[in-house]
Protein backbone atom coordinates (compact mmCIF):
# COMPACT_ATOMS: atom_id res chain seq x y z
CA UNK A 1 0.00 0.00 0.00
CA UNK A 2 1.33 3.70 -0.59
CA UNK A 3 2.21 5.56 2.57
CA UNK A 4 0.35 8.03 1.08
CA UNK A 5 -3.47 7.83 -0.48
CA UNK A 6 -4.18 10.28 -2.71
CA UNK A 7 -7.68 11.93 -2.87
CA UNK A 8 -7.64 12.30 1.17
CA UNK A 9 -6.78 15.78 2.42
CA UNK A 10 -4.16 15.16 5.40
CA UNK A 11 -3.44 17.52 8.51
CA UNK A 12 -0.07 18.68 9.61
CA UNK A 13 -0.93 15.88 12.74
CA UNK A 14 -0.76 13.08 10.09
CA UNK A 15 -5.34 12.41 10.44
CA UNK A 16 -6.46 12.30 7.14
CA UNK A 17 -9.91 13.83 6.43
CA UNK A 18 -12.19 11.82 3.22
CA UNK A 19 -15.05 14.57 2.83
CA UNK A 20 -15.89 12.28 -0.36
CA UNK A 21 -17.76 10.02 1.98
CA UNK A 22 -20.69 11.45 3.61
CA UNK A 23 -20.41 11.92 6.88
CA UNK A 24 -16.92 12.84 6.17
CA UNK A 25 -14.39 10.27 7.81
CA UNK A 26 -11.04 10.86 9.73
CA UNK A 27 -8.76 8.52 10.39
CA UNK A 28 -4.76 8.42 10.94
CA UNK A 29 -2.20 8.09 7.78
CA UNK A 30 0.02 5.32 7.06
CA UNK A 31 2.90 7.43 7.64
CA UNK A 32 1.72 7.73 11.82
CA UNK A 33 0.69 4.07 11.74
CA UNK A 34 4.29 3.10 11.05
CA UNK A 35 5.90 6.19 13.18
CA UNK A 36 3.29 4.54 16.02
CA UNK A 37 4.48 1.04 15.91
CA UNK A 38 1.74 -1.45 16.87
CA UNK A 39 -1.47 0.39 17.88
CA UNK A 40 -3.16 -1.01 21.28
CA UNK A 41 -5.62 1.27 22.36
CA UNK A 42 -8.08 4.09 21.22
CA UNK A 43 -9.54 6.66 23.18
CA UNK A 44 -12.10 8.21 20.57
CA UNK A 45 -14.37 11.28 21.21
CA UNK A 46 -18.28 10.46 21.59
CA UNK A 47 -21.06 10.47 19.26
CA UNK A 48 -22.82 13.52 19.51
CA UNK A 49 -19.91 15.27 20.94
CA UNK A 50 -18.33 18.37 19.29
CA UNK A 51 -14.66 18.79 17.75
CA UNK A 52 -12.50 21.65 17.03
CA UNK A 53 -10.31 21.55 14.13
CA UNK A 54 -6.90 21.36 15.06
CA UNK A 55 -7.59 20.60 18.69
CA UNK A 56 -6.74 17.34 20.31
CA UNK A 57 -10.54 15.26 20.62
CA UNK A 58 -8.64 11.56 21.73
CA UNK A 59 -5.39 9.43 21.84
CA UNK A 60 -3.74 6.92 19.97
CA UNK A 61 -1.74 4.22 22.41
CA UNK A 62 0.83 2.10 20.75
CA UNK A 63 2.62 -0.78 22.65
CA UNK A 64 5.77 1.98 22.48
CA UNK A 65 4.00 5.36 22.68
CA UNK A 66 0.69 7.50 23.47
CA UNK A 67 -0.07 10.03 20.92
CA UNK A 68 -2.64 12.67 21.07
CA UNK A 69 -5.26 12.58 18.14
CA UNK A 70 -6.01 15.87 16.18
CA UNK A 71 -9.51 16.65 14.93
CA UNK A 72 -8.95 18.22 10.95
CA UNK A 73 -12.11 19.09 11.35
CA UNK A 74 -15.01 21.38 13.19
CA UNK A 75 -18.37 19.69 13.60
CA UNK A 76 -20.38 16.53 15.38
CA UNK A 77 -19.09 12.97 15.61
CA UNK A 78 -21.81 11.07 14.27
CA UNK A 79 -20.15 7.44 14.13
CA UNK A 80 -16.95 5.95 15.99
CA UNK A 81 -15.15 2.28 14.92
CA UNK A 82 -15.98 0.20 17.24
CA UNK A 83 -14.02 -2.74 14.83
CA UNK A 84 -11.36 -0.46 15.76
CA UNK A 85 -11.72 -0.23 19.08
CA UNK A 86 -12.36 -3.61 19.57
CA UNK A 87 -9.29 -4.29 17.46
CA UNK A 88 -7.03 -1.58 17.14
CA UNK A 89 -4.29 -3.35 14.98
CA UNK A 90 -7.06 -2.45 11.93
CA UNK A 91 -5.26 1.11 12.42
CA UNK A 92 -1.66 -0.23 11.54
CA UNK A 93 -2.81 -3.30 9.44
CA UNK A 94 -5.11 -0.52 6.36
CA UNK A 95 -5.29 2.81 8.26
CA UNK A 96 -7.31 4.33 5.27
CA UNK A 97 -9.56 1.41 4.86
CA UNK A 98 -11.11 -0.71 8.18
CA UNK A 99 -8.97 1.13 10.01
CA UNK A 100 -10.81 4.65 9.95
CA UNK A 101 -11.35 6.10 13.14
CA UNK A 102 -14.80 8.47 13.31
CA UNK A 103 -17.18 10.15 10.86
CA UNK A 104 -18.20 13.29 11.41
CA UNK A 105 -20.95 15.43 10.22
CA UNK A 106 -18.39 19.06 8.87
CA UNK A 107 -18.90 22.28 9.76
CA UNK A 108 -15.97 23.89 9.32
CA UNK A 109 -12.56 22.35 8.17
CA UNK A 110 -9.01 23.30 9.80
CA UNK A 111 -6.12 23.94 7.19
CA UNK A 112 -5.64 20.63 5.31
CA UNK A 113 -2.79 19.61 3.07
CA UNK A 114 -3.21 17.71 -0.87
CA UNK A 115 -2.05 14.43 -0.84
CA UNK A 116 1.06 15.61 -2.69
CA UNK A 117 1.45 18.32 -0.26
CA UNK A 118 1.60 15.78 2.85
CA UNK A 119 3.42 13.21 1.09
CA UNK A 120 6.65 16.03 0.22
CA UNK A 121 6.56 16.48 3.97
CA UNK A 122 7.05 13.67 5.30
CA UNK A 123 8.93 12.10 2.54
CA UNK A 124 6.11 9.73 1.76
CA UNK A 125 5.53 7.71 -1.70
CA UNK A 126 1.79 8.61 -3.26
CA UNK B 1 -0.98 13.80 16.54
CA UNK B 2 1.50 14.77 18.85
CA UNK B 3 3.58 11.67 20.39
CA UNK B 4 5.09 10.97 23.57
CA UNK B 5 6.99 8.15 23.30
CA UNK B 6 9.18 6.08 25.93
CA UNK B 7 11.33 4.91 22.15
CA UNK B 8 10.93 7.23 19.50
CA UNK B 9 11.16 5.69 16.23
CA UNK B 10 13.97 7.83 14.40
CA UNK B 11 13.62 7.59 10.63
CA UNK B 12 16.03 9.87 10.35
CA UNK B 13 19.28 8.04 10.49
CA UNK B 14 22.21 10.20 11.82
CA UNK B 15 24.60 8.51 14.83
CA UNK B 16 27.58 7.38 12.88
CA UNK B 17 27.74 3.82 14.54
CA UNK B 18 26.63 0.82 12.36
CA UNK B 19 27.01 -2.68 13.10
CA UNK B 20 28.29 -4.90 10.90
CA UNK B 21 25.00 -6.82 10.15
CA UNK B 22 23.22 -3.04 8.94
CA UNK B 23 23.13 -3.99 5.47
CA UNK B 24 21.13 -7.22 6.76
CA UNK B 25 19.38 -5.03 8.50
CA UNK B 26 18.18 -2.52 5.37
CA UNK B 27 17.63 -5.76 3.46
CA UNK B 28 14.95 -6.76 6.32
CA UNK B 29 13.07 -3.63 5.79
CA UNK B 30 14.38 -2.62 9.33
CA UNK B 31 12.74 0.60 10.88
CA UNK B 32 15.83 2.04 12.85
CA UNK B 33 16.67 3.71 15.80
CA UNK B 34 19.53 5.58 17.55
CA UNK B 35 20.35 3.61 20.24
CA UNK B 36 23.54 4.11 22.72
CA UNK B 37 25.19 6.13 19.32
CA UNK B 38 24.07 3.47 17.42
CA UNK B 39 22.05 3.10 14.29
CA UNK B 40 20.04 0.05 15.51
CA UNK B 41 16.66 -2.00 14.24
CA UNK B 42 13.70 -0.93 15.96
CA UNK B 43 11.69 -3.26 14.34
CA UNK B 44 11.20 -5.03 10.88
CA UNK B 45 7.32 -4.71 10.85
CA UNK B 46 5.15 -5.62 13.52
CA UNK B 47 6.93 -5.15 17.17
CA UNK B 48 3.99 -7.32 18.48
CA UNK B 49 4.80 -10.21 16.13
CA UNK B 50 8.11 -10.08 16.72
CA UNK B 51 7.42 -10.23 20.50
CA UNK B 52 5.33 -12.49 20.20
CA UNK B 53 7.75 -14.68 18.24
CA UNK B 54 10.27 -14.92 20.68
CA UNK B 55 7.64 -15.94 23.10
CA UNK B 56 6.30 -18.89 21.33
CA UNK B 57 8.81 -19.83 18.70
CA UNK B 58 12.07 -17.61 18.74
CA UNK B 59 13.68 -14.44 17.88
CA UNK B 60 17.13 -13.35 16.34
CA UNK B 61 18.41 -10.04 17.67
CA UNK B 62 21.97 -7.63 16.51
CA UNK B 63 23.13 -6.76 19.36
CA UNK B 64 26.31 -5.88 18.64
CA UNK B 65 26.22 -2.21 19.78
CA UNK B 66 26.73 -3.82 23.45
CA UNK B 67 30.12 -3.32 24.47
CA UNK B 68 32.98 -6.20 24.92
CA UNK B 69 36.10 -5.81 27.03
CA UNK B 70 38.43 -8.47 27.94
CA UNK B 71 40.48 -8.28 31.26
CA UNK B 72 42.99 -10.96 31.21
CA UNK B 73 45.92 -12.22 33.44
CA UNK B 74 46.72 -13.02 37.08
CA UNK B 75 45.50 -10.47 38.42
CA UNK B 76 42.36 -10.21 36.74
CA UNK B 77 39.94 -12.05 39.19
CA UNK B 78 41.08 -9.84 42.15
CA UNK B 79 40.68 -6.56 39.44
CA UNK B 80 37.32 -7.00 39.19
CA UNK B 81 36.52 -7.80 42.61
CA UNK B 82 37.92 -4.06 42.97
CA UNK B 83 36.05 -2.48 40.32
CA UNK B 84 32.73 -3.94 40.41
CA UNK B 85 30.67 -4.38 43.14
CA UNK B 86 30.38 -8.46 42.98
CA UNK B 87 33.10 -11.07 43.56
CA UNK B 88 34.11 -12.18 40.10
CA UNK B 89 37.23 -13.89 41.47
CA UNK B 90 33.91 -16.81 42.53
CA UNK B 91 32.87 -17.18 39.18
CA UNK B 92 33.60 -21.16 37.51
CA UNK B 93 35.57 -21.18 34.40
CA UNK B 94 33.11 -21.23 31.85
CA UNK B 95 30.05 -19.46 34.29
CA UNK B 96 29.13 -16.05 34.10
CA UNK B 97 27.84 -13.36 36.47
CA UNK B 98 25.20 -10.58 36.63
CA UNK B 99 26.96 -7.35 38.21
CA UNK B 100 27.35 -3.57 38.50
CA UNK B 101 30.03 -1.41 38.37
CA UNK B 102 29.24 1.82 40.76
CA UNK B 103 30.85 5.12 41.27
CA UNK B 104 32.44 6.22 44.99
CA UNK B 105 28.84 7.42 45.74
CA UNK B 106 27.20 4.32 45.34
CA UNK B 107 25.50 5.57 42.07
CA UNK B 108 25.19 2.87 39.69
CA UNK B 109 27.35 3.63 36.27
CA UNK B 110 26.23 0.29 34.85
CA UNK B 111 24.84 -3.01 34.85
CA UNK B 112 26.70 -5.45 32.99
CA UNK B 113 27.26 -9.60 32.37
CA UNK B 114 30.92 -10.93 33.53
CA UNK B 115 32.20 -14.62 31.49
CA UNK B 116 34.96 -16.05 33.11
CA UNK B 117 36.20 -17.96 29.75
CA UNK B 118 39.12 -19.39 31.32
CA UNK B 119 40.97 -19.15 34.46
CA UNK B 120 42.53 -15.59 33.47
CA UNK B 121 40.55 -14.64 30.97
CA UNK B 122 37.35 -12.36 31.67
CA UNK B 123 34.46 -10.71 29.57
CA UNK B 124 32.88 -7.94 30.56
CA UNK B 125 29.56 -7.17 28.49
CA UNK B 126 28.21 -3.73 29.33
CA UNK B 127 25.57 -1.56 27.53
CA UNK B 128 26.09 0.61 24.14
CA UNK B 129 25.76 3.83 25.70
CA UNK B 130 27.80 2.98 28.68
CA UNK B 131 30.55 1.31 26.89
CA UNK B 132 33.17 3.94 26.53
CA UNK B 133 32.92 5.12 30.23
CA UNK B 134 33.33 1.27 31.61
CA UNK B 135 36.31 1.59 29.56
CA UNK B 136 37.55 4.52 30.72
CA UNK B 137 36.69 3.40 34.49
CA UNK B 138 38.76 0.17 34.11
CA UNK B 139 41.76 2.17 32.91
CA UNK B 140 41.12 4.24 35.60
CA UNK B 141 40.76 1.77 38.15
CA UNK B 142 43.38 -0.45 37.27
CA UNK B 143 45.67 2.20 37.53
CA UNK B 144 44.42 2.87 41.62
CA UNK B 145 44.86 -1.21 41.82
CA UNK B 146 48.18 -1.56 40.70
CA UNK B 147 49.15 1.23 42.89
CA UNK B 148 47.70 -0.24 46.14
CA UNK B 149 49.41 -2.91 45.33
CA UNK B 150 52.61 -1.50 45.51
CA UNK B 151 53.21 -3.91 42.30
CA UNK B 152 52.34 -5.24 38.76
CA UNK B 153 48.74 -5.16 38.39
CA UNK B 154 49.01 -8.64 36.23
CA UNK B 155 46.24 -7.11 34.83
CA UNK B 156 45.84 -6.37 30.80
CA UNK B 157 42.67 -4.69 29.37
CA UNK B 158 41.39 -5.40 26.01
CA UNK B 159 38.46 -2.90 24.74
CA UNK B 160 37.31 -5.24 21.43
CA UNK B 161 33.84 -3.39 21.45
CA UNK B 162 34.71 -1.91 18.08
CA UNK B 163 35.25 -5.65 16.34
CA UNK B 164 33.21 -7.74 18.26
CA UNK B 165 29.49 -8.80 16.98
CA UNK B 166 26.75 -10.37 19.14
CA UNK B 167 23.73 -11.90 18.37
CA UNK B 168 21.22 -13.48 20.31
CA UNK B 169 18.41 -16.30 19.35
CA UNK B 170 15.83 -16.14 21.71
CA UNK B 171 12.86 -18.60 22.65
CA UNK B 172 11.79 -22.28 23.11
CA UNK B 173 13.51 -23.25 19.37
CA UNK B 174 16.23 -21.35 20.26
CA UNK B 175 17.78 -24.61 21.22
CA UNK B 176 17.06 -26.35 18.43
CA UNK B 177 18.27 -24.11 15.74
CA UNK B 178 21.27 -23.92 17.71
CA UNK B 179 21.58 -27.63 17.46
CA UNK B 180 21.13 -27.34 13.52
CA UNK B 181 24.28 -25.19 13.40
CA UNK B 182 26.98 -26.72 15.45
CA UNK B 183 28.56 -29.98 15.00
CA UNK B 184 27.00 -32.99 16.28
CA UNK B 185 30.18 -33.32 18.84
CA UNK B 186 29.30 -30.49 20.10
CA UNK B 187 25.59 -31.30 20.48
CA UNK B 188 25.92 -31.92 23.58
CA UNK B 189 27.54 -28.95 25.09
CA UNK B 190 24.86 -27.01 23.83
CA UNK B 191 21.82 -28.86 25.16
CA UNK B 192 24.16 -29.01 28.40
CA UNK B 193 25.23 -25.35 28.16
CA UNK B 194 23.05 -24.46 32.04
CA UNK B 195 21.52 -20.54 32.34
CA UNK B 196 24.80 -18.27 32.63
CA UNK B 197 27.14 -20.42 31.04
CA UNK B 198 29.61 -20.07 27.91
CA UNK B 199 31.38 -22.15 25.93
CA UNK B 200 33.65 -21.61 22.51
CA UNK B 201 32.89 -23.92 19.83
CA UNK B 202 32.24 -23.57 16.17
CA UNK B 203 28.58 -22.60 14.92
CA UNK B 204 28.03 -22.73 11.00
CA UNK B 205 31.98 -23.11 10.52
CA UNK B 206 32.19 -19.77 12.52
CA UNK B 207 33.97 -19.56 15.96
CA UNK B 208 31.71 -17.74 18.66
CA UNK B 209 31.68 -17.43 22.12
CA UNK B 210 28.46 -19.41 22.90
CA UNK B 211 26.76 -18.22 26.39
CA UNK B 212 23.06 -18.80 27.29
CA UNK B 213 22.42 -15.41 28.63
CA UNK B 214 19.10 -13.11 27.70
CA UNK B 215 17.33 -10.41 28.22
CA UNK B 216 13.94 -12.01 27.04
CA UNK B 217 12.70 -14.04 30.15
CA UNK B 218 12.84 -17.31 27.44
CA UNK B 219 15.70 -19.70 27.02
CA UNK B 220 18.02 -18.51 24.98
CA UNK B 221 21.71 -17.91 23.77
CA UNK B 222 23.82 -15.13 22.86
CA UNK B 223 26.85 -15.61 20.29
CA UNK B 224 29.94 -13.62 20.38
CA UNK B 225 31.87 -13.54 16.61
CA UNK B 226 34.00 -11.10 15.06
CA UNK B 227 32.60 -8.46 13.06
CA UNK B 228 33.82 -10.04 9.87
CA UNK B 229 32.35 -12.87 10.40
CA UNK B 230 28.64 -12.08 11.45
CA UNK B 231 26.57 -12.05 8.11
CA UNK B 232 27.80 -15.42 7.83
CA UNK B 233 26.62 -16.33 11.46
CA UNK B 234 23.31 -14.52 10.60
CA UNK B 235 22.76 -15.91 7.68
CA UNK B 236 23.31 -19.52 9.21
CA UNK B 237 21.00 -18.95 12.14
CA UNK B 238 18.41 -17.70 10.04
CA UNK B 239 18.54 -20.41 7.25
CA UNK B 240 18.49 -23.02 10.66
CA UNK B 241 15.67 -20.68 11.69
CA UNK B 242 13.41 -21.48 8.88
CA UNK B 243 10.33 -23.82 9.67
CA UNK B 244 11.41 -22.91 13.20
CA UNK B 245 9.19 -19.90 13.80
CA UNK B 246 12.48 -17.93 13.97
CA UNK B 247 11.89 -13.96 13.15
CA UNK B 248 14.45 -10.97 12.73
CA UNK B 249 13.15 -8.94 15.97
CA UNK B 250 14.39 -5.13 16.82
CA UNK B 251 15.26 -3.14 19.91
CA UNK B 252 11.09 -2.23 20.81
CA UNK B 253 10.31 -6.21 21.24
CA UNK B 254 13.64 -6.54 23.24
CA UNK B 255 12.30 -3.78 25.60
CA UNK B 256 8.83 -5.16 25.49
CA UNK B 257 10.18 -8.49 25.93
CA UNK B 258 12.69 -7.53 28.87
CA UNK B 259 10.17 -5.12 31.04
CA UNK B 260 7.94 -8.39 31.14
CA UNK B 261 10.84 -10.34 32.52
CA UNK B 262 11.00 -7.65 35.10
CA UNK B 263 14.76 -6.82 34.15
CA UNK B 264 16.15 -3.21 34.64
CA UNK B 265 17.23 -1.20 31.69
CA UNK B 266 20.36 1.12 32.22
CA UNK B 267 18.49 4.98 31.58
CA UNK B 268 15.36 4.13 32.90
CA UNK B 269 15.37 1.46 36.25
CA UNK B 270 19.42 2.49 36.74
CA UNK B 271 21.30 5.25 36.83
CA UNK B 272 24.28 7.45 38.44
CA UNK B 273 21.29 8.58 40.76
CA UNK B 274 20.40 5.23 42.20
CA UNK B 275 22.16 2.36 44.54
CA UNK B 276 21.90 -0.90 43.63
CA UNK B 277 19.71 -1.64 47.15
CA UNK B 278 16.62 0.74 45.87
CA UNK B 279 16.86 -1.07 42.23
CA UNK B 280 16.20 -4.32 43.99
CA UNK B 281 19.68 -5.53 43.25
CA UNK B 282 21.38 -5.49 46.89
CA UNK B 283 22.02 -9.00 46.34
CA UNK B 284 24.57 -8.17 43.59
CA UNK B 285 27.08 -5.52 46.04
CA UNK B 286 29.50 -8.62 48.06
CA UNK B 287 29.97 -6.82 51.14
CA UNK B 288 30.17 -10.11 52.98
CA UNK B 289 31.96 -12.11 51.01
CA UNK B 290 34.43 -9.63 49.37
CA UNK B 291 37.26 -9.12 52.39
CA UNK B 292 39.13 -6.77 50.13
CA UNK B 293 38.19 -2.71 49.22
CA UNK B 294 35.93 -2.09 46.45
CA UNK B 295 34.97 1.44 44.76
CA UNK B 296 31.66 2.18 45.68
CA UNK B 297 32.47 0.27 49.32
CA UNK B 298 32.07 2.41 52.08
CA UNK B 299 29.07 4.62 50.37
CA UNK B 300 27.28 1.32 49.99
CA UNK B 301 28.01 -0.53 53.05
CA UNK B 302 26.56 3.49 54.50
CA UNK B 303 23.15 3.11 51.98
CA UNK B 304 22.92 -0.51 53.65
CA UNK B 305 23.21 0.44 56.94
CA UNK B 306 20.37 3.07 56.73
CA UNK B 307 18.04 0.37 54.87
CA UNK B 308 18.14 1.95 51.89
CA UNK B 309 15.45 0.62 49.45
CA UNK B 310 14.07 -1.40 52.87
CA UNK B 311 13.04 0.91 55.25
CA UNK B 312 13.82 3.75 53.85
CA UNK B 313 14.09 6.33 50.99
CA UNK B 314 12.35 4.11 47.73
CA UNK B 315 12.48 1.09 45.87
CA UNK B 316 11.63 -0.07 42.63
CA UNK B 317 8.56 -2.33 42.16
CA UNK B 318 6.17 -3.91 39.54
CA UNK B 319 3.15 -2.16 39.02
CA UNK B 320 0.04 -3.51 37.21
CA UNK B 321 -2.51 -1.69 35.28
CA UNK B 322 -6.01 -2.44 36.60
CA UNK B 323 -7.07 -0.16 33.32
CA UNK B 324 -6.27 -0.59 30.51
CA UNK B 325 -4.37 2.45 29.50
CA UNK B 326 -0.13 2.39 29.89
CA UNK B 327 1.46 4.07 32.43
CA UNK B 328 4.75 5.04 30.41
CA UNK B 329 8.38 6.60 32.07
CA UNK B 330 8.80 9.41 34.15
CA UNK B 331 5.09 9.59 34.74
CA UNK B 332 3.81 10.66 38.67
CA UNK B 333 2.81 7.69 40.98
CA UNK B 334 0.08 9.22 43.42
CA UNK B 335 -1.23 8.14 46.91
CA UNK B 336 -4.36 9.64 47.45
CA UNK B 337 -3.53 12.47 45.24
CA UNK B 338 0.12 12.45 46.22
CA UNK B 339 2.97 12.39 44.52
CA UNK B 340 4.68 9.08 46.11
CA UNK B 341 7.13 7.56 42.79
CA UNK B 342 7.77 7.82 39.22
CA UNK B 343 7.58 5.16 36.82
CA UNK B 344 11.01 4.43 34.37
CA UNK B 345 9.25 1.78 31.97
CA UNK B 346 5.76 0.92 31.61
CA UNK B 347 3.49 -0.66 28.40
CA UNK B 348 0.78 -2.69 27.86
CA UNK B 349 2.09 -6.09 28.27
CA UNK B 350 1.53 -7.97 24.39
CA UNK B 351 1.79 -11.10 26.63
CA UNK B 352 -0.34 -10.62 29.77
CA UNK B 353 -2.44 -8.43 27.73
CA UNK B 354 -2.55 -5.68 30.35
CA UNK B 355 -0.25 -2.80 31.06
CA UNK B 356 2.87 -3.23 32.96
CA UNK B 357 5.19 -0.95 34.42
CA UNK B 358 8.62 -0.35 36.71
CA UNK B 359 8.16 2.01 39.22
CA UNK B 360 10.16 3.96 42.43
CA UNK B 361 7.71 4.10 44.41
CA UNK B 362 8.26 5.22 48.32
CA UNK B 363 9.15 2.22 50.76
CA UNK B 364 6.50 2.06 52.64
CA UNK B 365 4.24 1.85 49.92
CA UNK B 366 6.23 -0.98 48.33
CA UNK B 367 4.35 -4.27 49.71
CA UNK B 368 2.69 -6.39 47.00
CA UNK B 369 -0.89 -6.23 47.10
CA UNK B 370 -0.61 -1.56 47.56
CA UNK B 371 -2.81 0.03 45.63
CA UNK B 372 -1.38 3.26 43.68
CA UNK B 373 -2.90 5.60 41.04
CA UNK B 374 -0.66 6.98 37.99
CA UNK B 375 -0.94 10.30 36.74
CA UNK B 376 -1.44 9.41 32.85
CA UNK B 377 -1.39 12.91 31.13
CA UNK B 378 -3.66 14.47 33.56
CA UNK B 379 -5.73 11.22 34.09
CA UNK B 380 -5.69 9.22 36.91
CA UNK B 381 -5.21 5.15 36.70
CA UNK B 382 -5.39 3.06 39.07
CA UNK B 383 -2.30 -0.08 39.75
CA UNK B 384 -1.53 -2.40 41.81
CA UNK B 385 1.84 -3.46 43.47
CA UNK B 386 2.79 -6.71 42.28
CA UNK B 387 5.75 -9.02 42.43
CA UNK B 388 8.28 -9.63 39.88
CA UNK B 389 9.06 -10.64 36.86
CA UNK B 390 5.54 -10.17 35.71
CA UNK B 391 5.96 -12.49 33.51
CA UNK B 392 8.26 -16.02 33.83
CA UNK B 393 8.12 -18.80 31.72
CA UNK B 394 6.75 -22.67 32.35
CA UNK B 395 9.99 -25.02 32.32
Amino acid sequence: MSRVQTGLRYSEEHEWLDVEQSPAKVGVSAVAADALGDVVYLDLPEVGSEVTAGTTCGEIESTKSVSDLYSPVTGTIVEVNQEAIDNPALVNEDPYGAGWLFAVEVSAEGPLLSAEEYASKNGGEL
Amino acid sequence: MTTDTTAAPDTAPNSEKRTALYAQHQALGATFTDFGGWQMPLKYGSELAEHRAVREAAGLFDLSHMGEIWVAGPGAGAFLDYALVGKLSAIAVGKAKYSLICAEDGGIIDDLIVYRVAEEDYLVVPNAGNAPTVAAEFEARLAAFAAARGAEAGVTLRDASAETSLIAVQGPNAQDILLAIVPAEHADAVTGLKYYSAIELEAAGVPVLLARTGYTGEDGFELFVANGRAAELWAAVRAAGEGRGLVPCGLASRDSLRLEAGMPLYGNELSRDVTPFEAGLGGVVALKTKEGDFVGRSALQAKKDDGAGTTSGRRLVGLRGLGRRAARSHYQVLKDGQAIGEVTSGQPSPTLGYPVALAYVAVELSEVGTQLDVDLRGKTEPFEVVALPFYKREK
